[in-house]
């Protein structure tokens, strides 16, 4: 009896730690991108949809906010800031380069 | 006299009642009537409930006055009912829903739209070229979709009062109640009616019918954000009645006797709609939907002395899954759907019933690379029992070559089963003889009618002289593979119904041109080609009562809405046809006859809104202010139950200048 009952402990232990470690498949972030127009919202949307995982991403020219669904098991959310940068947008966790900021058309060149 | 007093003190008791206006002001954004998109796949125009407080337009049928995409034409004089036409065709090849349940099918095709009454329209949006696939096969040249208002953003009360010179008369009324957060529910009420007999131009008949119509609907909206659950309920009941023919025909007396010629037009129906969607948590590009409606149409009447008797119970139910394919730029949207129908139809007592069932599965892929192109492709295939098993491809494509420009491609074909008597019942009030030459089809002898649209569209926004303007240019072709043939070219004592042997094709053009003059002034013109040809049993020709050449101008101005909301309106709309094919005449006597064209001609509208506050507006109009009408409405008219009689020939307004007023309260 007490095999079972320890066995039944051991047993939920491990699924609730893996239910910890299960990423979520829609994963919904919110976080500000640095931008000014219509072009920097299709630039930095197309650059988030380059990523393998993202489901879902729109850029607001009001407010600057993200919005991102993405599949953790596929990429996180840094790789999605990352890619954003690459194409010459900041986020707080990452800058852009300057060659390619520069490169950005006149319109496009937010205040760093 | 007595219209003309009725008409008076509708309009003195207006006046003393928006005395009594309230205080407050609600300022509303400066949206435009007519919205056309630069970044939509298809070539939709989505028309606001403002667009339609610019003309009289007491139902669906009339109000597309004041957009060219869509040709109303004159009601006929025996049923006062407004056809419409798009690329040059009529209603039936055109897909008509409801809250993307197709509303205006079957036996309802020839009044259908009449029985929405307008100020229960949120907004309408107009389709041209192939359409979706998700709503079914049926539609040809263009889908038009009518959003009613939705009882969560609903005011609580609301009134509009219309009369008009014509005689008629309508009442509007509104309740809604939020019945919590989630539960909403509307109670509309239509009455309307036209009381006496008009004779405008002394040919012995009505100008227009008579009758009264009575129509409610009730509806309910639960929507829960938190669990993303939605869903409608709509109950609908429609009494509509109408007579009419010769002044002095008494229905009680002279009902299917040849003392005076007379007609009735009897409709019940009765809707149920049932909507139920879920959007999946932490998903909001995924949901499902699944959609039901029953009605039950039924129609009673009698021409002269030909009696025609339809009634139809039809069924629907349309299961539907949206979701993506990796990412949101890839959009798909799959299921099926079901249509049963059974008719009950006797044309003089002869017995043409038939029970029409479908069932179909449909596919519809969306790719937008959220820059300058988009894509829809989609594709159903179907089951029917009279149409057999088919495949339905539909395609729409958008490109933005350049700023503030969108060049459009949509093809597609459509298959559908003509209901030929329902759709040319107008033909019953003559002397005309009835013949189907082919036996061999399932649906009365003929065979389905199948066609192919495909049609391009550009539009470009620019600034002409420092003010806003756009120019669109559209050419829409349809071809038929097969057609249900009403031919009016062999004698004017015959109709004949027969395949299609040859061609038939309709061909359309349209160059659009609008412009803000100064500020809340505003110019709308469109120039249209139709070229519609058919390959009839004695030659080849145009579509009868079509006009190759059409001009349509819109201005609206508009005063700056003052303290407490008071605002002037001001609407004029013009249109110019040419000069239109006309049905074969040359076997009546001399006097029964028409000329092969009919003249060209222009009508002009015209309406004047004054707001006092956001609360209470009048607003006072003149159709027809020209005074344009055409002299010979009825050939025969001197012995209705003779040889010559026709009513159905019409390609002017029959009534003339006619003058109506009419207010709206709100209390929100």
């Amino acid at each position: 009896m007490k095999k079972i009952v320890y066995g039944m402990l051991l047993l939920f232990v491990a699924f609730s730690t893996q239910a910890q470690e299960k990423k979520s498949k829609n994963a919904k972030y919110f976080f500000e991108v640095n931008g000014n127009c219509e072009q920097c919202q299709k630039r930095i949307q197309k650059a988030a949809f380059c990523v393998d995982g993202v489901k879902m991403a729109s850029w607001s020219i009001e407010t600057h906010e993200m919005t991102v669904i993405i599949n953790e098991e596929k990429c996180s959310l840094l790789d999605v800031k990352k890619a954003i940068a690459n194409v010459g947008h900041d986020t707080k966790e990452v800058k852009s380069k300057n060659e390619v900021y520069e490169k950005l058309h006149a319109c496009c060149q937010y205040e760093r | 006299m007595k219209n003309t007093t009725l008409f008076l003190m509708l309009f003195f008791f207006s006046v003393a009642f928006s005395q009594k206006k309230l205080e407050e002001v609600k300022v509303e954004s400066n949206k435009k009537g007519i919205q056309k998109s630069l970044s939509k796949t298809a070539n939709t125009i989505v028309v606001s409930g403002k667009e339609l407080l610019k003309a009289a337009c007491c139902n669906l049928a009339e109000s597309f006055e004041t957009n060219p995409t869509i040709d109303v034409n004159f009601s006929d004089a025996l049923t006062g009912t407004k056809q419409i036409k798009m690329l040059g065709l009529t209603s039936p090849y055109l897909m008509i829903t409801e809250e993307n349940i197709p509303s205006v099918r079957g036996a309802s095709q020839a009044y259908g739209l009449s029985f929405t009454p307008g100020t229960w329209v949120e907004s309408i949006q107009i389709t041209k070229g192939a359409g979706s696939v998700v709503n079914g096969f049926e539609s040809i040249s263009g889908q038009i979709n009518t959003e009613l208002i939705k009882p969560m953003k609903d005011i609580p009360f609301f009134l509009n009062a219309y009369g008009a010179s014509d005689s008629r008369f309508e009442l509007n009324t509104h309740f809604n109640t939020k019945l919590s957060n989630h539960w909403a529910t509307s109670l509309y009420l239509h009455g309307n009616a036209r009381v006496a007999k008009n004779d405008m131009n002394h040919d012995g008949f009505l100008d227009n019918p008579i009758g009264k119509q009575v129509n409610l609907v009730n509806r309910w909206q639960y929507s829960n954000p938190e669990t993303g659950w939605v869903s409608f309920i709509n109950f609908k009941y429609m009494k509509d009645e109408k007579q009419t023919g010769e002044l002095n025909f008494d229905k009680n007396r002279d009902q299917l006797t040849t003392n005076y010629w007379g007609s009735e037009i009897n409709t019940n129906r009765f809707d149920f709609t049932s909507k139920v969607g879920y959007v999946f948590k932490d998903m909001p590009f995924q949901s499902i939907g699944f959609q039901n409606s029953y009605s039950n149409h039924n129609q009673n009447s009698y021409f002269g002395l030909n009696q025609y008797n339809i009634k139809q119970q039809s069924y629907y139910s349309n299961l539907i899954f949206n979701s993506i394919i990796s990412n949101t730029m890839h959009k798909f949207a799959a299921g099926v759907n079901f249509t049963y129908d059974k008719y009950a139809e006797y044309v003089n007592l002869s017995d043409v019933s038939r029970t029409d069932n479908s069932a179909g599965t449909f596919f519809e892929y969306t790719y937008d690379d959220n820059d300058k192109f988009s894509l829809i492709l989609g594709g159903r295939f179907d089951y029917h029992n009279r149409l057999g098993a088919f495949f339905t491809p539909r395609l729409h494509a958008k490109y933005n070559p350049w700023k503030k420009a969108v060049l459009r491609f949509s093809a597609g074909r459509g298959k559908r089963a003509a209901n030929i008597f329902a759709e040319n019942q107008q033909l019953f009030a003559s002397s005309r003889v009835f013949s189907v030459l082919d036996t061999d089809g399932k649906i009365y002898g003929l065979n389905p009618e199948i066609a192919w649209n495909y049609g391009w569209s550009f539009t470009q926004n620019f600034i002409f002289f420092g003010k806003p303007a756009d120019v669109t240019l559209d050419f829409y072709r349809t071809d038929f593979q097969n057609q249900a043939i009403v031919d009016l070219f062999q004698s004017s004592h015959q109709v004949l119904f027969y395949n299609l042997k040859g061609k038939s094709y309709a061909n359309s053009f349209q160059l659009d041109f609008n412009i803000e003059i100064i500020k809340h002034f505003n110019l709308r013109t469109a120039y249209k080609y139709y070229d519609i040809s058919t390959d009839y049993l004695s030659g080849s020709f145009q579509r009868p009562m079509q006009a190759k050449h059409r001009f349509f101008g819109n201005l609206e101005y508009e005063t700056h809405i003052i303290e407490k909301g008071k605002q002037w309106k001001f609407d004029y709309t013009f249109n110019w046809l040419g000069k239109q094919k006309l049905p074969n005449t040359v076997n009546n006597s001399s006097q029964d006859q028409l000329p092969e064209y009919s003249p060209s001609f222009g009508i002009m509208n015209a309406q004047i809104t004054r707001t006092f506050s956001s609360y209470f507006e009048m607003y006072i109009g003149v159709e027809n202010m020209g005074n344009y009408h055409q002299n010979k409405a009825i050939l025969g008219n001197d012995n209705p139950f003779g040889a010559t009689f026709d009513t159905s020939i019409i390609y002017a307004p029959v009534f003339g200048q006619m003058y109506y007023a009419g207010l709206r309260f709100k209390i929100k």
